[in-house]
């Protein structure tokens, strides 16, 4: 057991002992002679844990969804495009549908009238999911935090996993990005949950002050609202 | 203080000699002229609040300013004030600008909605940003902000700390909502925000009646990210620059930066070097071919609906023109290139590679086009879908005020590159791309047209350019570190977008940062058309018209 714990694709190939394993040694059938079969042993089979085995396979191949907001989409649209090919490592699938969507790269500022649509976008994707917030935009409000519309940081909405900094990220940093977290997920270390600042939340939850008075006659009780208030923004 | 500049544009006009475009149209309008003022750009009237319609109907009728370019509110200190830029279809050098004041404690205008369509959203959007009311409008809500929004954010008590609350209602249950009432069979239905073929987060509210568009209602605002605000907050001379390349955010950065440009150097009176001209119009005309290539690109993405051949073969002559202005300013998107008075440095070292490289793009691109209308314009199935639908006749397009390649396409021959020069466009030999097909497919082909028209654009530019003599490479005028141009100086300066016509209006308070900084948008104008282009088309031809529409959000929402 000890020896697996340290090489756990590896097989110990003195205790298997094939037709095939005495053919290849052989010289019979060459086939298996190759240079995975020299990394992995002499076993037909490789051995993981089955948590690894799927946490490589969504490393390996990610949906991301088709999702523009601002500026940072025109440089998503190039990373995906030719030259840079973001398919070349397995996560250039852009899904037009968040069921289908294992990755969402939130791609600009986000005002306040978008956050909630941004919400619920990220609420219909299947687990497990994954974030980049794409641009300085998705970090802090990037060149408009002082706008009194826009929300300062993506983070304030939904969890991010990367953040690609930049105004707009080149798409070269993109791929980068992209390829860090395919790192994280393949190593099982991606999608600490942070803390979510500002949940959707029915408007008759909202303690009461003067605004929430104020609405109260306008929007209906069973409505879900974001309260957003800037002073405490960070 | 500048009494002469509509005057000097006027000499020409077959108007009697000596007297202004300003004093013919005060005797037009007569009675209704309060006093007048002197806007850098145009003679400013100003008017009062239950007389708008009048005025402006016989500015329109009588005078022929057939153009509402835009409409500029804001809150002075004892005042507040809508501001109408008109302008002429035929010759926009001349202008015209409707000053209407209106009572501090009830802001109440009459609306301009009946004259000009396209006033329509422009106050809707004044009284959301701004707080102004307008009479006889026949809609007066919120266009950018939420609905629950408190407070109008341009006017000067807004208190930006306080707390919003904003709700996400459910989408209207198509079943109910569509059956029950009139005992009508609509069908409502959501198109977007997040929606691959809106081009952005742009919201259509759509009301079907079997396949075809019954109503078609735009809800923007997702994207309003304060630029008027982020602008009005910083200084003339470095701090606005690098605000609209973020407008339009489709290549089209030096185009914005020169609308920026030419607004700010008109009211600080700056020259520009001849060569920083030359510099400036050959990196506007790739800005314009680059955003045209994603237009074309996108477009064929919405008729065909897959990525394919044609949105890759328009993302790889994209990156060819975005590899030249990187090595022009130094960046592939967001070029902050432009200064006041010029441009930031001089072209890349060793010269000759740089336009080598040029020249290589330019002698591909034929090759490149042909490929184009191979594969969209000569194409049946394309041609099945695009020609004939969306069709925008020419007195709708411009009672929306549109302008670009969807005036162009419904047969305006309306650029202002050549009607009313900046830059060197006046001093080079190119045509103004018009189609009068008034639908979709004619608004694809100005673009692919527009796009040969910009490559001889550069192409003269850099012979020019090779050949300017040595000691003359004077790339920025002198301009003092802190601009405090005098108080009170207003001017509306515009140039021809990717889009269309991009207008700045700039009111100085005698700080070094603008009292009032309004955007004037192509496409906030354009997206106006889609409702009469789209009704009672099918829902694909929709898709389609807003696709040829090419609108930004960036630029509609600002």
């Amino acid at each position: 057991m000890s020896s697996q714990d340290k090489k756990p694709f590896v097989t110990e190939d003195s205790n298997v002992l094939t037709d095939t394993r005495d053919a290849r040694m052989s010289g019979q059938d060459n086939r298996f002679n190759s240079k995975l079969r020299e990394a992995f042993g002499s076993s037909p089979f490789i051995l993981t844990k089955f948590d690894k085995f799927m946490n490589w396979v969504r490393g390996s191949s990610m949906f991301m969804l088709q999702f523009g907001i601002a500026c940072c989409s025109i440089e998503m649209m190039h990373t995906y495009a030719v030259k840079h090919d973001l398919d070349r490592f397995g996560a250039g699938v852009p899904r037009a549908s968040p069921r289908q969507a294992d990755v969402i790269i939130v791609p600009g500022t986000i005002v306040s009238k978008f956050a909630p649509r941004m919400k619920r976008v990220y609420d219909q994707m299947p687990e497990p999911k994954f974030v980049i917030g794409m641009g300085s935009c998705t970090i802090s409000g990037g060149p408009f935090q002082e706008g009194y519309n826009v929300v300062k940081g993506a983070e304030e909405v939904i969890p991010v996993d990367i953040h690609v900094p930049g105004c707009p990220p080149r798409p070269e940093a993109l791929v980068y990005g992209v390829a860090k977290l395919q790192e994280r997920i393949a190593n099982g270390e991606s999608s600490p949950v942070t803390v979510k600042p500002y949940e959707l939340e029915q408007f008759g939850d909202l303690s009461r002050d003067e605004i929430v008075d104020e609405l109260a006659k306008e929007i209906d009780e069973d409505d879900l609202v974001m309260r957003y208030n800037w002073a405490d923004s960070p | 203080m500048s009494l002469e500049e509509p005057q000097d544009s006027d000499q020409d006009q077959p108007a009697v000699e000596g007297r202004s475009l300003g004093d013919e149209l005060a005797d037009l309008l007569g009675d209704h002229v309060l006093s007048r003022e002197e806007h850098l750009n145009a003679p400013g009237f100003v008017i009062r609040p239950d007389e708008v319609q009048d005025v402006l109907f016989k500015l329109r009728d009588e005078a022929g300013f057939d153009h509402l370019s835009c409409v500029t509110a804001e809150e002075r200190s004892n005042r507040y004030e809508s501001i109408y830029h008109l302008k002429k279809y035929d010759d926009p050098t001349q202008e015209a600008s409707v000053v209407v004041p209106t009572d501090k404690d009830n802001p109440v205008s009459q609306s301009a909605e009946p004259v000009y369509r396209t006033a329509d959203w422009h106050e809707r959007e004044a009284y959301d940003l701004v707080g102004i009311n307008y009479e006889g409008h026949p809609d007066m809500r919120r266009i950018l902000l939420p609905e629950t929004w408190k407070g109008h954010p341009l006017s000067r008590d807004y208190e930006q700390d306080r707390p919003q609350v904003v709700p996400l209602r459910e989408h209207a249950n198509p079943l109910e909502d569509d059956h029950s009432g009139d005992g009508g069979d609509t069908m409502f239905l959501n198109i977007g925000p997040h929606h691959p073929a809106t081009h952005g987060v742009l919201h259509l509210k759509t009301t079907l009646d079997g396949e075809q568009v019954a109503d078609v209602e735009s809800d923007i605002g997702y994207l309003h990210r304060c630029e008027e605000q982020m602008c009005q907050q910083s200084t003339y001379r470095h701090q606005i620059m690098p605000y609209p390349d973020r407008w339009d955010y489709i290549s089209a950065g030096l185009l914005n930066e020169w609308a920026y440009a030419r607004a700010a150097e008109d009211l600080a009176d700056i020259e520009v070097p001849e060569y920083a001209q030359i510099i400036r119009t050959m990196g506007a005309e790739l800005c314009r071919i680059a955003a045209h290539m994603l237009a074309v690109g996108t477009f064929a993405l919405d008729v065909y609906g897959d990525f394919t051949a044609i949105f890759m073969y328009a993302i790889r002559d994209r990156e060819k023109t975005q590899n030249i202005l990187e090595d022009l300013t130094g960046q592939r998107l967001m070029f902050n290139y432009f200064r006041l008075g010029g441009v930031v440095w001089d072209l890349p070292e060793p010269r000759a590679e740089f336009f080598e490289k040029i020249r290589d793009f330019l002698d591909d691109l034929p090759e490149a086009l042909e490929e184009y209308h191979d594969l969209i314009s000569a194409n049946e199935i394309l041609q099945i879908r695009t020609v004939g639908t969306g069709v925008l006749p020419e007195d709708v397009a411009k009672s929306y005020g549109a302008t670009g390649p969807v005036a162009r396409g419904s047969g305006i021959d309306y650029d202002l590159r050549r009607d009313d020069p900046y830059g060197y466009y006046d001093k080079l030999d190119w045509d103004v791309a018009v189609e009068d097909g008034c639908d979709n497919y004619s608004r694809l082909l100005v673009r692919l047209r527009e796009v040969e028209e910009s490559a001889k654009i550069i192409e003269q530019c850099v012979d020019l350019l090779e050949d300017w003599p040595e000691e003359d490479r004077t790339i920025q005028s002198n301009v003092p570190r802190t601009l405090k141009p005098e108080d009170d100086t207003e001017v509306y300066r515009a140039v021809e977008g990717a889009k269309g016509e991009l207008g700045i209006y700039i009111r100085s308070d005698g700080t070094d940062k603008p009292g009032r900084f309004k955007i004037r948008s192509p496409c906030f104008s354009n997206l106006q058309t889609l409702p009469e282009m789209s009704q009672g088309e099918y829902v694909p031809d929709l898709i389609a018209s807003l696709g040829s529409l090419d609108i930004v959000l960036g630029e509609v929402d600002r």
